[in-house]
C-alpha cells in the first residue's frame, strides 16, 4: 500500500477542524442540554417540580429533534445557522446544527442519569429544608456526576461522528476528508489514515471519559 | 410538643382510593422517646413522614409546638424542617460528599454560620457520635453502623427540638442496633430533644422508648407507657408483637395437662429483685409450677413475667393470687 495521495498538512488541518467542531459543540451542548435534562427530570412524574404539561412539551421537542436524521437537520437549519453565526459553511456553520442535534440526546441522557440518583438522598435533603435549587446544585448534580461524565463522553463521541457529515455544507474535518477523497475519489490511503485517526480519537475520548468517571465515583 | 389530630391519608391507586392512615390522633410529650410500632404496610412510615410533611396528610392537623405545619407556606415549612432532624433506614447520605461535608450540609442550608463555626460544630458532632477520625472519609468507606452515626450527627447538626427516626436500625445487625439505640438514648438524655421512632421490632421499643403507639392497618390500636403496653398488651396485634420479642409460646402452656389455675404474674421495678415466689410458697405452702418466665428490663426498669400453675383447690389458688396481688404483683388468670 502506498500513501502517495496523503497530504499531511490537509490531514492535520482536518484533525484540528474535527477537534474544534467537537469541542465547541460539546461546550454548547452541555450548557444547553444539562439545564434541559434537569428540567425534564424535575418536571417528570413524581419529581420535585412535577408538571405534566411542561414535561410533555419538552419531551415532545426532544423526541422530534432526536428523530431528525442529522444530515437533514444540517440542511433544514441553514437559515437559522446563517442568522446565528453569519455563515452556513465551514466549521462555524456546522456548530449550530451539531449543537441542536446533540443537545436533546444529551438532555435525555441527563434525565436518565438523574433518575438513577437515590430517591432517599433527595428526600433527606427535603427533610433538611433544602430548596429545590439547593437540592439540584448541592445534591442531585454532585451525586450524579459520574453518570453525567459518562453521558458527556457518549455525547462527545456522537459529536465526532456527526461532525463527519459536515462535509455536506463544506464543514471540513476528518470525516469530510474520508468521504471526499477516500470514498468519492477512491483514494484508499486517505480513507485509511483518516479513519485510523478517528478510531484513535474515539478510543482516546472514551479512555479519558472512563478515567474521569472512575475518579469521581465514590461508591 | 406534637399533637396529631384526626389525621387521614389516602392514595389513589388507579381508580381505587386506598386509605393509609385513618383518623390517627397522638400526643407526643416533649423530651420523651416515643415509639411507633407496626408490621410492614401498617402505615407507620407514612405516619412518621407526616411529621415533617414529606407525606402530606389528606385531612387533619400536625401541630408542633402549637403550630399546625400543614398550614405553612413553602418557605416557612423549609425553615421548620431545618429544626426537625430525620434519620433514615438506608442512611441517605450524600455519597459524593465526605463525612464532614455531610454533617455540615444542614448547617449550610440553614445559613448564618461562618466556615469556622461550621467546622467547629462538625468536629463537636463527630466526637459526640464517636467518628472523630473519619471526617475526611466518604460514606462508602464506612460500615453500616458508622454510616448511621453520620446520619444521626447530620440530623442533630442544627440542634433540632425533634428527631424523627425512620427504621433507623432495621438495616443493622443486632449488636450495631444496640449501639445506635444507646447513642439515641444518650442524645435524648443529654440534649433533651424529643425522639419519635418507628420500628417493627418490639426489642427497639423495649430498649429505649418511654411511650409507644401500636399501629395496624392505618389506625392506632393501642398507646401508652412502654411498660404497660409491653407487659399487659390488650390488642391482638400488640400481643403478637410482644410474643415475638419474648418468645412467648402460648402453645407451650397448653401442652401441660395440669389441673391447676394458670396465672401470668407480672412485676415491675424493685419487686423484680425480691424473693416473692419463695415468700408466697412459705406463706401458703402452695404447689407452684413455673411454666415459662423471663426477667429483663424495659428501658431502665427491671421487670419479671412468669407463667405459673397453682395446684390445689380453687379457694387455695384464690388465696395465693390474693397474696401475690398484695405484694404488688399483677396477676392475670388465664383459665
Amino acid at each position: 500500500m502506498e500513501f502517495s495521495n496523503i497530504d499531511w498538512a490537509d490531514i492535520g488541518l482536518a484533525t484540528i477542524d474535527t477537534l474544534t467542531m467537537t469541542g465547541a459543540s460539546l461546550v454548547f451542548t452541555v450548557l444547553l442540554g444539562l439545564p434541559l435534562g434537569v428540567l425534564l427530570f424535575l418536571t417528570g412524574r413524581g419529581q420535585l417540580l412535577e408538571q405534566r404539561g411542561v414535561y410533555a412539551v419538552l419531551s415532545l421537542v426532544v423526541n422530534v429533534l432526536r428523530s431528525l436524521p442529522f444530515i437533514i437537520l444540517l440542511i433544514v437549519m441553514i437559515p437559522v445557522t446563517l442568522a446565528l453565526v453569519g455563515t452556513s459553511l465551514g466549521v462555524e456553520g456546522t456548530i449550530p446544527p451539531l449543537v441542536v442535534g446533540t443537545t436533546p440526546f444529551f438532555a435525555r441522557l441527563v434525565e436518565n442519569v438523574l433518575r438513577e440518583v437515590d430517591r432517599g438522598v433527595i428526600e433527606a435533603c427535603q427533610a433538611m429544608g433544602a430548596k429545590t435549587h439547593q437540592i439540584v446544585i448541592s445534591a442531585l448534580l454532585p451525586e450524579a456526576l459520574p453518570g453525567l461524565l459518562a453521558a458527556a463522553t457518549v455525547t462527545t463521541i456522537a459529536l465526532v461522528s456527526y461532525a463527519a457529515m459536515s462535509g455536506v455544507v463544506g464543514g471540513g474535518g476528518l470525516g469530510d476528508l474520508a468521504l471526499r477523497y477516500g470514498y468519492q475519489r477512491f483514494q484508499t490511503d486517505v480513507m485509511i489514515v483518516t479513519v485510523s485517526i478517528l478510531v484513535v480519537l474515539v478510543q482516546l475520548l472514551q479512555y479519558c471519559g472512563d478515567r474521569l468517571v472512575r475518579h469521581f465515583t465514590r461508591r | 410538643m406534637i399533637h396529631i389530630e384526626h389525621l387521614h391519608k389516602s392514595y389513589r391507586v388507579g381508580k381505587r382510593e386506598v386509605s393509609a392512615l385513618h383518623d390517627v390522633s397522638l400526643h407526643i410529650p416533649k423530651g420523651k422517646i416515643f415509639g411507633i410500632i407496626g408490621r410492614s404496610g401498617a402505615g407507620k412510615s407514612t405516619l412518621l413522614r407526616t411529621f415533617n410533611l414529606l407525606e402530606r396528610p389528606s385531612r387533619g392537623a400536625v401541630r408542633i409546638d402549637g403550630v399546625d405545619i400543614t398550614t405553612l407556606g413553602k418557605a416557612e415549612l423549609d425553615r421548620t424542617r431545618q429544626h426537625i432532624g430525620m434519620v433514615f433506614q438506608n442512611f441517605s447520605l450524600l455519597s459524593a460528599k465526605t463525612v464532614g461535608e455531610n454533617v455540615a450540609f444542614p448547617l449550610k442550608l440553614a445559613g448564618g454560620f461562618t466556615r469556622e463555626q461550621r467546622q467547629r460544630r462538625v468536629d463537636e458532632l463527630l466526637d459526640l457520635v464517636g467518628l472523630g477520625e473519619h471526617k475526611d472519609k466518604y460514606p462508602a468507606q464506612l460500615s453500616g453502623g458508622q454510616k448511621q452515626r453520620v446520619g444521626i450527627a447530620r440530623a442533630i447538626a442544627n440542634a433540632p427540638k425533634l428527631l424523627l427516626c425512620d427504621e433507623a436500625t432495621s438495616a443493622l445487625d443486632p449488636e450495631t442496633t444496640q449501639s445506635i439505640l444507646a447513642l439515641l438514648a444518650e442524645i435524648n438524655a443529654r440534649l433533651g430533644l424529643t425522639i419519635v421512632l418507628i420500628t417493627h421490632e418490639m426489642q427497639v421499643i423495649r430498649s429505649i422508648c418511654d411511650q409507644v403507639a401500636v399501629i395496624e392497618a392505618g389506625e392506632i390500636v393501642e398507646t401508652g407507657e412502654v411498660s404497660d403496653v409491653f407487659l399487659h398488651p390488650r390488642h391482638p396485634v400488640t400481643r403478637a408483637l410482644v410474643a415475638e420479642n419474648t418468645h412467648d409460646d402460648a402453645g407451650l402452656a397448653d401442652l401441660r395437662a395440669g389441673g391447676g389455675r394458670r396465672v401470668r404474674l407480672t412485676y415491675v421495678g424493685d419487686t423484680a429483685y425480691q424473693p416473692i415466689l419463695t415468700h408466697v410458697v412459705e406463706q401458703t405452702r402452695a404447689a407452684i409450677t413455673i411454666l415459662q418466665g423471663a426477667v429483663s428490663r424495659i428501658k431502665d426498669k427491671p421487670y419479671g413475667q412468669l407463667l405459673v400453675e397453682i395446684g390445689g383447690k380453687d379457694e387455695d389458688a384464690a388465696a395465693v393470687i390474693g397474696l401475690f396481688r398484695s405484694l404488688n404483683v399483677h396477676c392475670e388468670v388465664l383459665n
